[in-house]
């Protein structure tokens, strides 16, 4: 007896969340962690969707098992370039990684 | 109505760790945090009768990403970090403008979806199906996967990606001759 | 006077759910209480039979090394043994390491044992006799054991010590990597019985599937050996290794948690490889018999075969404990990434290819001879390959055909440079075996 809207809800704030961390955070694997909370938040979306219009089809799963295959995928090369980083230059902080600014 | 309960109990579970994943200055404990809010939304997902998704959630988020993001936060560890302040200079901003962006998810997403728990309305409660075909989901799943007319391209694409992330992940991360690490 | 009767009769024949169903109604109150009642059974059956597991693995393990293990406490034969174990683990005094994380450090010992229980959850005891027949039920054995790797990271991490960390970091880069043959070795079930439910895994198994797949058997034997910490692969805990490893800082009841979680998954895998390739609780069809008064008593026949196999697989946990050698760190991941992983997924290529194949109409037996003939020829070509590799090996370490061989008889500009320096008769008085230089060792 769960409107779809309160899975919508949850996501909605479980992504805000996420983006809040994405901009908000010093550390740039705490960075990672905002963008895996948002990807989490979509999935929890899409599966909503697909319990409550088609759960006799497959392409709300197809998908999120999709996003979530990337979203391993993205984590496991963002820590490495994080760590790459952090030989070079030895910080993480993104305040300090700003050699772009003018 | 135990659905329900379990729900907001759930609902509860991953916002709050979500929110003390992005303000713990410990980031050993954000990352503790994180797989605290993946088990949440694992639990969401069974609750949605998605149990393949919450079983591929916890194998690969828990047992694999936050173990990843362990790993690295032991591999980037600086001597004074836990002194300063975890938020950077464009805190404020980046608050407000979170707060909007939720204020506006949910005032969209109130108008275009029924609140109140109810069957009458469409998407005011879980339809009801037939519990063979939640059963034979996976069956589905499997099928669409290599199925010609289905999902085969971004399947072997995926795995592709895989392959691309895992070979470069390495290179990426192989240290240079004369490096080491401070683990 | 009925009613004990027939809860006499629910009892032996491992039927109480029906019983409390029949006189209590089925509303949604009585399934809630015969769920938590079979919670309380399957756990405190877990907890208690590692008593047993215990004293069992001293005395097996001693009489292999020719002694005779706990003979002192209750009577000739140390049957109290472990109760002695577990009160002195009890009065232990509980460490709090300094600097150590308090919540990491104490979470740690609780989550080990919560991942080994959760797993009980589905397996099939007898029929009908099933915490809960999940249609993922491997794949959520799978996803638990995965669970476990983190909270060794836990252990390590908040003992606040390097020698933890560093145990904590080879025990999880040893059981990440041996999940990978695992999966793929619990694959070739699932396709042989087209379904992920280990209960519908035993009902396809007309044949035991040891029969149809003995490599993926073997693959998964020690694949679960790695990811156990069992002899061979211990290193993670062994007192002469980096000092008992990640529970270094634990002591009294908190290693003994450890230790605890340790033999329920050993007893876990052991059930669990019974139900894969065993064939489970299944023994001739004895296991449906229903009597004469409609109580299934054929379930008691399957709960005591299910254990038998069980505990004959444990004992050859426990026979391999006692008769190899420890394996070192980077051997064991060698062992891994470049033998099994190659060979498991060889496997499952091979099996899902065949196995599409075999015509549907094939009876039971002709699929056996055919999987059984492809596995035999996959490790008969992997064996090929191993011996052509070692001969290699050898050869490169010897210098061509041993000592003494043909090398120093007729010296060719082979190998390690000084060899056609040597002359082709022997007249080095001190070196018997042909004076040659001094082997240069192939790095790989």
């Amino acid at each position: 007896m769960i409107p779809l809207s309160w899975y919508l809800l949850l996501s909605a704030a479980l992504f805000s969340v996420g983006l809040f961390g994405v901009l908000a955070r010093r550390n740039a694997i705490a960075v990672l962690m905002g963008v895996e909370l948002m990807l989490n938040a979509v999935n929890i979306n899409l599966i909503a969707f697909w319990r409550y219009l088609t759960p006799d089809r497959s392409v709300g799963l197809a998908w999120a098992v999709f996003v979530l295959t990337v979203a391993a995928a993205e984590a496991a090369a963002g820590l490495a370039l994080i760590i790459s980083v952090y030989r070079n230059r030895d910080s993480v902080d993104v305040e300090e990684l700003d050699t772009l600014k003018n | 109505m135990s659905q329900q309960i379990i729900f907001f109990i759930l609902a509860a579970i991953t916002l709050t760790s979500a929110i003390a994943v992005v303000t713990m200055r410990n980031l050993f404990h954000a990352a503790l945090a994180l797989m605290v809010s993946f088990l949440g939304v694992a639990g969401i997902y069974v609750l949605l009768e998605a149990g393949f998704m919450g079983m591929a959630q916890l194998l690969v988020y828990i047992g694999a990403i936050s173990i990843l993001i362990i790993f690295a936060v032991m591999m980037t560890r600086r001597m004074m970090q836990t002194r300063e302040t975890p938020f950077n200079a464009q805190t404020l901003a980046a608050l407000v403008g979170t707060l909007i962006t939720m204020a506006i998810l949910f005032v969209v997403i109130g108008r275009l979806y029924p609140l109140a728990p109810t069957t009458e309305i469409p998407l005011g409660a879980a339809p009801q199906v037939d519990p063979a075909i939640i059963g034979s989901s996976i069956d589905q799943l499997g099928r669409a996967f290599v199925g010609a007319n289905a999902y085969v391209l971004p399947f072997e694409v995926a795995s592709v990606l895989l392959l691309a992330a895992l070979v470069g992940s390495i290179i990426i991360a192989w240290p240079r001759s004369g490096e080491e690490d401070n683990l | 006077m009925n009613m004990i009767i027939d809860l006499l009769k629910s009892l032996i024949s491992l039927s109480l759910g029906d019983f409390i169903r029949r006189n209590f109604g089925t509303g949604p109150g009585t399934e809630l209480l015969i769920d938590i009642g079979g919670v309380v059974i399957l756990s405190t059956f877990c907890l208690l039979i590692v008593i047993f597991l215990i004293w069992l693995t001293r005395k097996l393990v001693a009489r292999m090394q020719d002694r005779i293990g706990p003979n002192r406490v209750g009577g000739r034969y140390g049957l109290l043994q472990t109760v002695a174990d577990v009160v002195k683990l009890l009065s232990k005094e509980l460490i709090h390491p300094s600097g150590a994380d308090w919540l990491s450090y104490n979470a740690a010992p609780i989550l080990t044992v919560m991942a080994a229980l959760l797993v009980w959850a589905v397996m099939p005891f007898a029929p009908g006799v099933i915490g809960v027949d999940l249609n993922i039920g491997v794949f959520y054995i799978m996803a638990i054991s995965s669970i476990s790797v983190v909270v060794l990271l836990l252990a390590g991490w908040g003992s606040n010590n390097k020698y933890a960390l560093l145990g904590a970091f080879r025990a999880v880069a040893q059981m990440v990597s041996y999940e990978v043959p695992m999966m793929l070795a619990l694959l070739v079930p699932v396709i042989l019985a087209r379904t992920m439910s280990t209960k519908g895994i035993i009902d396809a198994q007309n044949l035991p599937f040891i029969l149809f797949a003995p490599v993926s058997a073997l693959i998964f034997y020690i694949s679960t050996l790695a990811e156990t910490g069992r002899t061979p692969f211990d290193l993670l805990e062994a007192e002469s290794e980096i000092v008992a490893g990640f529970h270094i800082e634990y002591g009294g009841m908190k290693f003994g948690m450890f230790f605890l979680a340790e033999f329920v998954n050993t007893l876990f895998w052991s059930g669990m490889f019974v139900t894969l390739y065993l064939g489970g609780y299944r023994i001739f069809g004895l296991e449906n018999w229903v009597g004469g008064d409609g109580y299934p008593y054929g379930r008691l026949i399957g709960l005591i075969a299910f254990f038998a196999k069980t505990f004959f697989m444990y004992f050859v946990y426990d026979w391999i404990r006692g008769t190899l050698p420890r394996v070192r760190v980077d051997q064991i991941l060698n062992f891994n990434w470049k033998f099994m992983v190659p060979l498991s997924l060889v496997l499952i290529f091979f099996v899902a290819l065949v196995d599409k194949f075999i015509p549907d109409t094939a009876g039971t037996v002709t699929r056996m001879a055919i999987h059984l003939t492809l596995n035999l020829v996959i490790a008969a070509a992997t064996l090929e390959f191993l011996r052509r590799r070692g001969r290699q090996f050898r050869q490169e370490m010897s210098g061509g055909d041993g000592p003494g061989g043909r090398e120093t008889l007729y010296p060719d500009d082979h190998g390690h440079g000084a060899a056609h320096e040597a002359p082709a008769h022997s007249d080095h008085g001190d070196m018997p075996l042909g004076g040659r230089e001094p082997i240069a060792v192939p790095l790989h």
